[in-house]
Parts: structure tokens; C-alpha cells; sequence
């Protein structure tokens, strides 16, 4: 099925080759940090980890999302998402190519990453996060590729797929809580130490992620002759809205036994995140940012009215997009660093290389999504109005 | 066959690229290393004295993994001391042991490594002795 | 027997990883077979179950801490960036609010709220680090000492996320540019770029017999290293007569470095011995 990624309009190679230009740009940034060390990035002794950690975080709830489509159709038997779930499939791919990709570029010594499996540390949160993330990607290889491949020869997808399905379902919030797992398991960082991580990591991937298959199904409809279905994404709508409630009510129960308690350390991370701390306030626009966009987007999916205008739709679900990109994939990591152990604080932000590298890892994710849904659109386009049995 | 031209010229370009460091090299004579053992460290030992922690032969072939073993058993498993097969004992150390008598990395490291093309990374971390450039 | 090409490249690439897979497995089958390597510990290495330290801070003035450090770091190859971002630092000193967050008061005595306080790797008995690393590159020894090592780590930073005591510090940039020749010690090695690392309480020294390099160099009684498993040892006999107090003690990590606060002698300047 590749081939079909390999013909294509004007505008689809403009995309792919600006995508590989920024990719490209990425690598060579990175070829610098390789050479020079991670001290090109704003990342310090105090905030030692930073961006790329906050966007594999980010990205694994992206991965896990994809079990919105999955689950509604196969447990549910929720016909409206039959043709799109290889859609939640093929994203789960190219997001955990990316978390992949961002855990690369933060190690220090990227060339000793085997050491992993060579000396497996059953005790260590990260051990298992690499055997979830990749039998995640292995699972949603397996599954798209081959439910897709039947579908292109109009057959129904061999019986064996069905059990690696069902595990698929089970494995999507595994993935999310580990990755939560390797912040909520440590002692001393108070903004990071609280029951609920997993939970709301679970809440704002399953908002985030349907946000962004909202937009990129609206974007398929725009430019291909494969239409996802107004019902599907409006049913999606619903999957955002509520969960983003959740995610923010989440939030709220956080905020309440940070400042109820009046524990200054649970207090301080919070703090330096929305009026700043001794002074120092780097974060304070962007978190407030997030909370507005929070804010707005909930305003506009809480009315069906509202929400069944799909322009307005997709504004609310970039912002619930951006909104949760700023919380999760900036505030998250670094509120656990400020302050730091010392109870002193030391601030960070990204650097030019950091963010050309960031920024070069998402058009490579980009850039295997864009393939990916060419493949799939292509083989939607060839059987449009054959009905698919799975 | 589809496209036979096209896959021949392929396939010759392969080849090409594939053998290019045999005729790259074809002619040019590479001289044997030979490892020099004669720093005034091994100098001022008595000439019965004058032996490494284990054969030569052994050391020839089995150094690297030899020295894997002694970082594993120093950093790892808390221990200090080599006993050889000779039953002699010795400090597992690179820096305080190998390179006390071998002072003359240069001349004895590198002359193998090199002609391996072989680059262990012993000497980011470990500080290599202060030679006399020559 | 007739094959597209699909079922020869699927078989190819298929024969291809368990060729791969059962020659490394080989090799590592016969890596069992070499006889058990003969390696021995020094006869005269400092032994214990349970290293610990006490530090009695009255013993210490500025300057005593000042050697301290530069001891300590010099003698394992510490480079100095000389800014606080890639900072390297094994051994350290800072204010008491700083050393033990939430434990500081507006009335404290100002001597204390004023004086520094020495600030090294706990060599936890429930060590956080040691729990995350993915690697085994930081473990536990049997001695209670928390060791790095530094031929494994890929520097992933885990451990340093999870040390409630800031203890690890992460080589940013190529530590080698930053140790001047003349300050290297020719006989402990430096560390790579990418790589973790933190005071090992020397047991590159306790192997040879010889005290810790920071114990050596502080005022007398200063620095009480010993086995607390030990009920005779220096540092059980210093925690007995005083009143100790560790860092973050609710966290239960368990540190094993105690700190006498003074007491009543805490604004009497120490002799020097």
C-alpha cells in the first residue's frame, strides 16, 4: 500500500517537502547538541528537564487517544467511526514515533539507549514506559496496516486481528498512566506527588487528542474526496467537551488541596505558574493563556448549538489543543522543577536550537502522519461507498 | 524482467560503492603495527620482571574484555585486586596499573586502535598520561 | 514451489532478524562459559554495612568549608564551568532555609539563620535515585554507598528528577575543557559529556584504606564517617551524645548524613587543630 503515498497532487509534495525542510533544519540542530551537549538547551542543574520532555508527555496522551475511535467501534459497535478509526491508528503511529524521537534527543548519551533492555530495571517507572510505548506502536502497526489492507481488497480483516484489538483498547490508557507513573512516584517534588496525575493525564489526552482528530478530519474533508462524516465528528465533539470538563475539574481538585491546605510547597509550583514566584514570572503569560483558552473553548462546546457549527467547532478544539499543549507539554514538567529542591528558584526557557530541534521532531511526526493518512485516505477514496465489515 | 536497464545500472552502482574500499586501497601497503613496549617505566624493571598481568598472547586478544571485566568488578562489585594466573596480584586500575607501565599511549594504545580503526572511548573519561610529543 | 516477491522479502527480512538474533544470543550463551574471573577486594579496604556520616557544623568556619570543596573536587576531577547552569558540584555549602526547607523561623538565632551548612550526597538507605534509573547506572552497594556508573548512564536525568536533595549534577557540556591540567588528578578519571554524577562518598579511597578525601580535609571532628551498623563507631558514639537532625526526613528516603546544628556551641568559634 505504500505506493499510494508516493503519488500525489502539487500540494501534497509542497506539504511533505516543507516538512522535510523543517525536519531537516531539526536534524542539523541537533547534530549541534550532539557535538556540544545538552547545555545548548536552557535546561540546567535546577530545571533538568524541559520542552522535550513536556512534548513526549504531551504526545504519549496524543498516542492513547486513538482508543477514542477504536473503542466506540468495537466495543459499541459505533458504526459512524467504522471508517475512521485507522485515522486514531495512524495518529497513535506518528505520535509515538515523536515521543520516541523526543526521548532521543534529551538523553545524554543518545548512543547507550539499548542499555535499557540490556540491563532491564524492573523497579524503574522508565524501563516500563519504553516496553508500553513500544508495544503500543507495535499493536497500532499491526492493526491499521492490516485492517486497512483489507479493506483496500474489499475483504473483511483476518480473525487473529480481532484479539490484538481488543488489547490495543486495554493497552492505550496503560501507556498514559505509566508516563504519569514517572512523575507521580517521586518523593519531594510536590507539584508532581499527587494521586490524580494519571487520571487527569488521561482526561486531557482523551480532550486533546479528539480535538486534533477533529481538525485533521475537517482538513481531510477540505482537501480529499474522503468525508470522516459530520456525524462522527460531531460525536467526537462530545468525547472533547466532556472530557475536557473533566480535565479542568481535575485541575480545580488539584488547586483546592494545594491552597485549602495552605502546604507551601504544594503552593510554590503553582505559584511561580500564575503570579510567579520571588519575582520570577517567565511562565505567567502562557499558563494564563492556557487558562483562557481553557475557559473559552469549554464556553463553546458546552452548547450543542454552538458546537454543531463545525468552523466554530474546530476553533474551540484548537484552543482546547493549544490549551492543553501549554499545560501539559511546558507547565507540567517545569512546575516540577520550580523551585527546585532547595526551595529556590531557577528559571528556564527554551533555547533557539532546542526549539528548531523541537519543532524538527514534529515535522517528522508530521511528516509520517501526512504518508500515513495518504495511504488511508487513498484506499477510503478507491472504496467509497463499499460497505466495510469488520 | 520490467525496467532490466534501469535495475543493471542500479545494481552496478551498488557494486561500485559496496567494493570501494578494496580498490580505494588496492596498492597502498599498511605497515603492521608494532605496539612499542619500551617506556622508561618497564625500562627500570628488572628484565625478569618485565611481564604484563597476564601472556602477552592473552593481553594481544582479550584486553578489551579484560578490561570491561575490571571496571564492572571495580565500579559494581566493590572489588581492587586482579590475582593473575601467575597467581600475582594486582590494583585493577587503567590510569594507576595499564598506564603506569604503558605510559606511552601514543605509541602503544593507538598504534593498534588506529590501524583497527577502532576508537574506544576509555579516554573521554580516563586521563591518559602526559607524554613527551615526538 | 512458485513466491511473489512480497512472500521472498517478508521471508528474507524475517530469516534475516533470527539470524541476527540467534548469533548475539550465541555469543552471549558463551560469555556464561568463561571461568569466574578471579578479583578480590583489598585487604586493607574500609569495610561497614552501612556508611554514614555526621557533620558537626559548629567545627566548621567558612574557610574550612572552602577547603573542603576544592579538596573534594579537585581530587575526583570536578570541572568548573563557572556558571550556575552547567554547574558541577559533588560538595557544597548553602544557608540553613535552603539546606532544610520548612524547618526555618523568623526567631531562629541569627547565627544559624546566617552560617552555611555542607551540603553532599546522602547516600540514602531508600534512595530515590537508585529506584528510577532504567539502567542500573546509580545502585545501591552493600556498603550503603549510592554509586554511579558512569560507563552505563545514558543520561536520562531520571535520577535527578527524583533526588529530593539536588545532589546530582548533569555533564552539560564536555567536562574536560573545564579541569585545568594542572589541577587534574592523574589517578581518578574525569567523566564524559551526557553523563550524572554526584559525591561517591570516595570509594575509590575507602577501597585502599584511606578516609573519605572531605573527612581528611575538615577541622578535627568536623566530619565523623563510619559504619552505623557499628554500635562502637565514631559516628553511632557522635549520634548518641548529640541531637542530630537529616534532611527531609518525611520523605523516607533515609539519609545517611546527620547534621549536629551546635547546640549551645554553635556561636563558639572552633579551635583549629
Amino acid at each position: 500500500m505504500l505506493e499510494k503515498a508516493l503519488t500525489g497532487s502539487k500540494k501534497y509534495w509542497t506539504w511533505i517537502f516543507f516538512l522535510l525542510i523543517l525536519s531537516g533544519i531539526g536534524t542539523f540542530a541537533y547534530l549541534k547538541q550532539f557535538s556540544y551537549g545538552l547545555g545548548i538547551t536552557g535546561l540546567s542543574r535546577d530545571v533538568s528537564w524541559g520542552l522535550y520532555i513536556g512534548q513526549f508527555t504531551f504526545l504519549v496522551g496524543v498516542a492513547a487517544s486513538g482508543v477514542m475511535l477504536v473503542l466506540p467501534y468495537y466495543l459499541h459497535n459505533f458504526k459512524q467511526f467504522g471508517k475512521i478509526t485507522i485515522l486514531g491508528e495512524f495518529l497513535a503511529i506518528a505520535a509515538v514515533t515523536m515521543c520516541i524521537l523526543f526521548i532521543f534527543v534529551d538523553m545524554g548519551q543518545p548512543m547507550r539507549i539499548m542499555n535499557v533492555m540490556l540491563y532491564p530495571t524492573l523497579n524503574s517507572v522508565m524501563f516500563w514506559d519504553s516496553v508500553v510505548l513500544g508495544g503500543y506502536l507495535f499493536l497500532n502497526l499491526i492493526v491499521g496496516w492490516t485492517v486497512l489492507g483489507a479493506d483496500s481488497k474489499g475483504i473483511a480483516p483476518p480473525k487473529w486481528v480481532k484479539p490484538l484489538i481488543y488489547l490495543s483498547i486495554a493497552w492505550a490508557p496503560s501507556i498514559h498512566t505509566v508516563t504519569a507513573f514517572l512523575y507521580a512516584g517521586i518523593p519531594g517534588r510536590h507539584f508532581w506527588l499527587t494521586a490524580i496525575m494519571a487520571a487527569r493525564f488521561l482526561a486531557s489526552a482523551f480532550a486533546g487528542g479528539p480535538a486534533l482528530l477533529i481538525i485533521l478530519a475537517l482538513i481531510i474533508r477540505k482537501f480529499t474526496k474522503f468525508d470522516p462524516g459530520k456525524e462522527a465528528v460531531q460525536t467526537l465533539g462530545k468525547i472533547v467537551t466532556y472530557f475536557m470538563i473533566t480535565n479542568v475539574f481535575f485541575v480545580g481538585l488539584e488547586l483546592f488541596t494545594a491552597f485549602y491546605s495552605g502546604i507551601p510547597g504544594h503552593m510554590h509550583p503553582f505559584k511561580y505558574l500564575f503570579v510567579g514566584l520571588e519575582g520570577a514570572h517567565k511562565l505567567v503569560p502562557l499558563m494564563w493563556a492556557s487558562v483562557i483558552m481553557a475557559i473559552v473553548s469549554l464556553l463553546i462546546l458546552i452548547f450543542p448549538a454552538a458546537r454543531k457549527n463545525e468552523s466554530v467547532l474546530a476553533v474551540a478544539c484548537a484552543m482546547v489543543f493549544l490549551s492543553l499543549w501549554i499545560d501539559k507539554g511546558f507547565g507540567l514538567i517545569i512546575g516540577g522543577f520550580v523551585p527546585n529542591m532547595f526551595e529556590t528558584v531557577t528559571e528556564y526557557w527554551p533555547t533557539l536550537p532546542e526549539t528548531l530541534i523541537t519543532i524538527g521532531v514534529w515535522a517528522i511526526g508530521f511528516l509520517v502522519l501526512t504518508v500515513l493518512y495518504k495511504i488511508a485516505i487513498s484506499v477510503r477514496e478507491e472504496t467509497a461507498g463499499i460497505e466495510i465489515e469488520h | 524482467m520490467y525496467n532490466a536497464g534501469k535495475i543493471i545500472f542500479g545494481l552496478l552502482i551498488f557494486l561500485a560503492l559496496v567494493t570501494f574500499p578494496f580498490y580505494n586501497n588496492i596498492g597502498k601497503v599498511s605497515a603492521k603495527p608494532e605496539p612499542k613496549i619500551d617506556t622508561p617505566e618497564i625500562q627500570k624493571l628488572p628484565e625478569n620482571e618485565r611481564k604484563c598481568v597476564e601472556p602477552k598472547d592473552f593481553m594481544r586478544g582479550e584486553h578489551m574484555q579484560m578490561l570491561n571485566d575490571w571496571r564492572d568488578s571495580v565500579v559494581r562489585e566493590d572489588n581492587g585486586i586482579y590475582m593473575s594466573s601467575q597467581g600475582k596480584q594486582f590494583n585493577m586500575s587503567l590510569q594507576n596499573t595499564c598506564m603506569k607501565c604503558h605510559s606511552n599511549k601514543k605509541e602503544f594504545c593507538d598504534k593498534c586502535h588506529n590501524y583497527m580503526a577502532v576508537a574506544p572511548y576509555c579516554w573521554t573519561c580516563h586521563i591518559q598520561p602526559k607524554e613527551n610529543k615526538s | 514451489m512458485s513466491m511473489n516477491r512480497r512472500e521472498f522479502l517478508k521471508i528474507a527480512g524475517i530469516s534475516t532478524i533470527a539470524g541476527l538474533g540467534s548469533v548475539s544470543l550465541f555469543s552471549r550463551l558463551q560469555d556464561k562459559t568463561l571461568e569466574a574471573a578471579p578479583y578480590l577486594q583489598n585487604p586493607e579496604a574500609m569495610k561497614a554495612r552501612r556508611w554514614g556520616m555526621v557533620i558537626d557544623v559548629s567545627k566548621f568556619r567558612d574557610e574550612d568549608y572552602k577547603k573542603v570543596i576544592e579538596v573534594c573536587h579537585r581530587t575526583h576531577n570536578v570541572p568548573d564551568f563557572k556558571n550556575p547552569k552547567d554547574e558541577i558540584k559533588w560538595i557544597w555549602t548553602d544557608t540553613f532555609k535552603h539546606t532544610f526547607p520548612g524547618q526555618e523561623h523568623e526567631f531562629m538565632p541569627q547565627e544559624i539563620k546566617e552560617r552555611n551548612f555542607l551540603l553532599l550526597c546522602n547516600h540514602c538507605a531508600n534512595p530515590a535515585c537508585v529506584r528510577v534509573c532504567p539502567t542500573k547506572a546509580t545502585f545501591k552497594r552493600q556498603d550503603g554507598i549510592v554509586m554511579q556508573d558512569m560507563h552505563r548512564c545514558i543520561g536520562c536525568r531520571f535520577c535527578m528528577a527524583a533526588c529530593p536533595f539536588g545532589a546530582r549534577s548533569f555533564n552539560y557540556r564536555n567536562p574536560r575543557e573545564f579541569i585545568k591540567e594542572e589541577n587534574e588528578n592523574k589517578e581518578y578519571p574525569a567523566r564524559m559529556i551526557g553523563v550524572v554524577e554526584k559525591c561517591t562518598f570516595c570509594t575509590e579511597r575507602l577501597a585502599i584504606g584511606k578516609m573519605p578525601a572531605c573527612v581528611e580535609a575538615a577541622p578535627k571532628g568536623g566530619l565523623i564517617f563510619g559504619d552505623m551498623d557499628d554500635t562502637n563507631s565514631e559516628v553511632r558514639k557522635a549520634l548518641k551524645e548529640n541531637y542530630t537532625i537529616r534532611r527531609k526526613p518525611e520523605l523516607g528516603t533515609e539519609p545517611s548524613v546527620f547534621y549536629v546544628i551546635g547546640g549551645n556551641g554553635y556561636a563558639v568559634v572552633p579551635e583549629k587543630s
